[in-house]
């Protein structure tokens, strides 16, 4: 089996004219990137990590944002045999010293040698560094790096790097997702490629479009590893510049003849109410052959809305395709909507929720429309387990279990985390869904996790934020997400149990509350909901019950006439 | 319309549109994008309703906190344009 430095050794050698990737950046004309410079850029920033000390298998965290030396720094990370992971970049929301604090304990737990990053960001980088003390040897700015140059593929250790060494490094955002890295293998990563590349069944004219951020597994995976290391065009922009111009993604789809996309499902909300049609002018979709729905929980509704919103460009009403995904396996467990359209179907919502049953609607009946997440991609078998960790029959609603050979090596020095994830050999997703004939639907969630646009946020983040405030205290607090239709994705809403009953210090303390969260997570609370002492209800060991003050809140919401 | 107008009319929309809570009020001065109060799902929103109500374009090149983050300074690009 091939390593990822044997396959960009090829495509430089048999394609090196080919236009790879294409950087889009708002005001400045498209960056064209072929296999030929992107290997001489990469080689580049080999010839600076050997300078270093930087030995293959050693961890390198880059701080860049989507660009040119991301590229390079990354590629180069890879072709040296070291393990490159991405950390996502301070935005203006988030507190210096907070991220300086994520940094810190994400360099205790990787232990990098190197940390890339740009020149005005190396005394941010430094401030959360111990010299002498932790494992990094090198802050690397990017505006020092060696320039372009011939590769010298007999010294690289890239090429001396075996299928099951670890290749990479894939954090969640936020203090506990930078606690558990995925480490995955050259062999995991090239064998969820090969079989998702057959699921989705790629061909010569297929073109990637994306803006997603490459932190998270549907970025990195499907829109930075497969076209760069299979060999198809890649056209991408920044997330920070999509979520002001979302019409960008259309125009560049247009432009370049893009096939595929992944989404999150807000993304379909937010491009169907937010583009005006003069960015629309002359922009055609026909091109588009599959928009992934994928990373957050996929409504029939918001599909619809985009592909009616976008009928008359040309965008085929079957382009509209679903994928159910996971970064401990890769990237994809199952993918919908290829061969023939995306199914979905009527359920009855009380059979659903109270016998945990997936009944097709009767007459006159509450129902809730399910959207199918398609049948498992040809390496992994998916299982729904009951609560003992039995295979439970079509239609019944369990813990969704998978196995594959594109399984994560394990959470990076974390062998107590890799061994709870798995129960015989299966390794449990923490969501719950039912299965139809091989068809996967997802129904909720076990984990207490919140998930906003597709970015994965940790609950208990936000609380120990909230307990920082006066007026909150240690325990007396309860975070959660609610989905929001209209949006398409989930409203953060945090319960905390105050003393006072004063309106005007009530509205100090949410305002107070509100910014701690923002400002310490980059997470903006959608509702801040004050209440009094006793309120929260807690677990038999004393913590907070999130989906059972959940409940009590949206109850409580009801009472008062207010929509959720 | 005067600065007190457009003030009043963007707290409105703040409060009611986005925040989701009538009754907020919103100091002249107080970090509306660097707060997080208003977050990069909103930008394009507040960009559209400013365009529609005020007749002004904000590019969206200019939807972050260095080129405004309060009321105070919204209004100052939007009276700039005018």
């Amino acid at each position: 089996m091939p390593t990822f430095s044997d396959l960009l050794k090829a495509h430089y050698e048999t394609t090196p004219d080919k236009v790879n990737v294409t950087i889009l950046h708002g005001g400045q004309p498209d960056r064209m990137v072929t296999y030929s410079e992107l290997i001489k850029g990469a080689s580049g920033y080999v010839k600076t990590y050997v300078r270093q000390g930087i030995q293959p298998g050693e961890v390198i965290l880059l701080i860049l944002q989507h660009g040119i030396d991301l590229l390079y720094a990354y590629y180069g990370a890879i072709l040296h045999g070291a393990i490159p992971s991405i950390m996502p970049f301070l935005t203006e929301k988030l507190l210096p010293e907070r991220y300086r604090a994520d940094l810190a304990a994400l360099v205790s737990v990787t232990q990098p040698t190197a940390i890339v990053t740009y020149r005005e960001f190396e005394a941010e980088v430094r401030a959360a560094l111990k010299p002498g003390e932790d494992s990094v040897k090198a802050v690397i700015v990017s505006d020092q790096v060696d320039g372009p140059c011939l590769p010298e593929f007999g010294s690289f250790g890239g090429l001396r790097r075996k299928p099951e060494d670890i290749v990479l490094l894939q954090h969640s955002s936020g203090t506990t997702g930078l606690q558990k890295g995925v480490a995955l293998s050259h062999q995991a990563v090239i064998n969820q490629l090969t079989d998702y590349g057959k699921a989705i069944r790629l061909q010569d004219s297929d073109v990637f479009v994306s803006w997603l951020p490459l932190y998270h597994d549907m970025g990195l995976i499907a829109c930075w590893l497969m076209p760069i290391l299979l060999g198809y065009p890649l056209v991408i922009m920044s997330p920070f510049e999509w979520i002001r111009a979302p019409y960008r993604l259309l125009q560049a789809v247009s432009r370049y003849q893009g096939t595929l996309s992944w989404l999150p499902n807000f993304a379909y909300n937010f491009c169907a109410q937010k583009i005006r049609e003069r960015d629309l002018v002359g922009v055609d979709l026909s091109s588009w052959r599959a928009i992934s729905n994928c990373s957050e929980p996929m409504r029939w509704e918001s599909q619809d809305a985009f592909r009616e919103r976008f009928r008359s460009l040309g965008l085929q009403p079957d382009a509209m395709t679903t994928c159910y995904a996971m970064a401990e396996n890769v990237f994809a467990v199952t993918q919908g909507g290829i061969d023939s359209p995306v199914v979905f179907e009527d359920i009855d919502r009380d059979s659903l929720q109270i016998e945990k049953f997936a009944r097709p609607s009767v007459a006159e009946k509450p129902v809730i429309r399910m959207l199918g997440a398609g049948k498992a991609i040809p390496n992994t078998s998916v299982s729904i387990l009951d609560t003992k960790g039995h295979a439970l029959p079509d239609r019944h609603v369990g813990e969704v279990a998978l196995k594959s050979n594109c399984m994560l090596s394990g959470y990076y020095h974390r062998p107590d985390a890799t061994e709870k994830a798995f129960v015989n050999g299966w390794y449990l997703t923490g969501d719950y869904g039912y299965l139809v004939e091989g068809e996967l639907y997802i129904t909720g969630r076990k984990k207490d996790l919140i998930i906003v646009g597709g970015k994965n946020i940790y609950p208990q983040d936000l609380e120990l934020l909230a307990y920082e405030v006066p007026g909150v205290h240690a325990g007396r607090a309860s975070a959660f997400g609610i989905f929001n239709e209209t949006s398409g994705t989930e409203d953060v809403v945090l319960v905390a149990e105050v003393d006072t009953s004063e309106q005007a210090e009530q509205q100090k303390i949410a305002d107070s509350i509100r910014a701690a969260v923002t400002r310490g997570s980059a997470v903006a609370l959608r509702y801040v909901h004050l209440v009094g002492k006793h309120w929260l209800v807690k677990t038999s060991s004393g913590k907070t019950a999130r989906s059972a003050n959940r409940e009590k809140f949206l109850k409580e919401m009801e009472e008062k006439g207010r929509d959720f | 319309m005067n600065a007190e107008e457009m003030k009043d009319k963007l707290t409105e929309y703040l409060a009611k549109d986005i925040l989701k809570q009538p009754n907020r009020t919103i100091q002249p001065g107080e970090a509306l994008l660097s707060s997080g109060l208003i977050d990069s799902f909103h930008l394009v929103d507040l960009a559209l309703y400013v365009e529609d109500n005020f007749g002004v374009h904000i590019d969206d090149s200019e939807l972050n906190a260095s080129t405004f983050d309060s009321l105070d300074g919204l209004i100052a690009l939007i009276q700039s344009r005018q």
